[in-house]
């Protein structure tokens, strides 16, 4: 409805699957390496249209993520907390605490993307590889 | 849809979010929905607590599931007052013109991108 209000001719189409792959982790928490996905923007230089998925450096995590972009509820709540949508500080507590193994080297960035060609043939197998590469046994994938 | 390239190459996902008919459309393995205003998908804003019950929950997740699309619904709420849910991306006659006019600045900046050749192949 509020894609017609647009003037859109049809609403936008979600990606729509009835298959859903499924991989229980395969070591016990505390020996877990963990990495965090987030759809917040790192790096707001690079223009809307060409973002692109990135991985950066846990030890770098911005102070603050560029949000203004990305559609969320701005009328009621407002995202001057990075830990309400990226819990870095919760997630190092937990690693210092040994509640698992570690934090991968880097975190992830994925655009919240129009196209969902470029979700699945680009941007999904990047980070996979990212993570593949760190030894990552589970992704905590937080869209805003 | 990251989640399910993740997932497919051998790596446990949950993701956390507060758009739930959008997730489990699109095949989520594992989903924690906080039903709270777009934005803060983790819990309300410097709500440690909340925030904290959130990450728990994920990581309990990640190793109760038993089965692809399994969703744990969080008890948290925003407030008391359900307004906030009327509001978001709200069709309402009296916006009518003002929503027209922004999905026509939308396609206009499309276009202008795409004479720049600001977008992806």
């Amino acid at each position: 409805m509020y894609y017609r209000a647009l003037g859109f001719q049809k609403d936008y189409a979600w990606a729509s699957h009835d298959d859903i792959p499924f991989s229980p982790p395969k070591i016990p928490l505390s020996q877990a390496t963990v990495a965090l996905v987030t759809t917040a923007v790192v790096d707001a230089s690079i223009p809307k249209p060409v973002r692109e998925a990135n991985s950066y450096p846990i030890v770098d995590v911005p102070d603050h993520f560029d949000t203004s972009e990305l559609s969320w509820d701005k009328e009621t709540t407002h995202t001057k907390d990075r830990e309400s949508y990226f819990p870095i500080n919760d997630l190092r507590a937990r690693e210092l605490r040994q509640e698992f193994k570690a934090l991968a080297p880097r975190f992830h960035f994925v655009p919240t993307e129009y196209s969902q060609r470029h979700t699945i043939e680009t941007d999904a197998p990047l980070i996979t590889r990212h993570c593949l590469e760190d030894a990552v046994d589970l992704a905590i994938l937080i869209p805003l | 849809m990251t989640a399910r390239t993740l997932e497919a190459a051998g790596i446990a996902t949950v993701v956390i979010g507060s758009a739930l008919d959008i997730l489990r459309t699109a095949g989520t393995p594992r989903v924690i929905f906080n039903d709270l205003p777009l934005g803060n998908p983790v819990g309300k804003p410097f709500d440690r607590d909340m925030q904290h019950r959130t990450v728990s929950a994920a990581f309990e997740l990640l190793f109760s599931a038993e089965a692809p699309g399994a969703v744990k619904t969080l008890p948290h709420q925003w407030s008391t007052q359900d307004a906030w849910r009327e509001n978001f991306m709200a069709v309402r006659a009296e916006d009518a013109a003002t929503l027209e006019a922004l999905g026509r600045a939308t396609q206009a900046t499309r276009l202008e991108n795409k004479a720049k050749g600001l977008f992806r192949r």
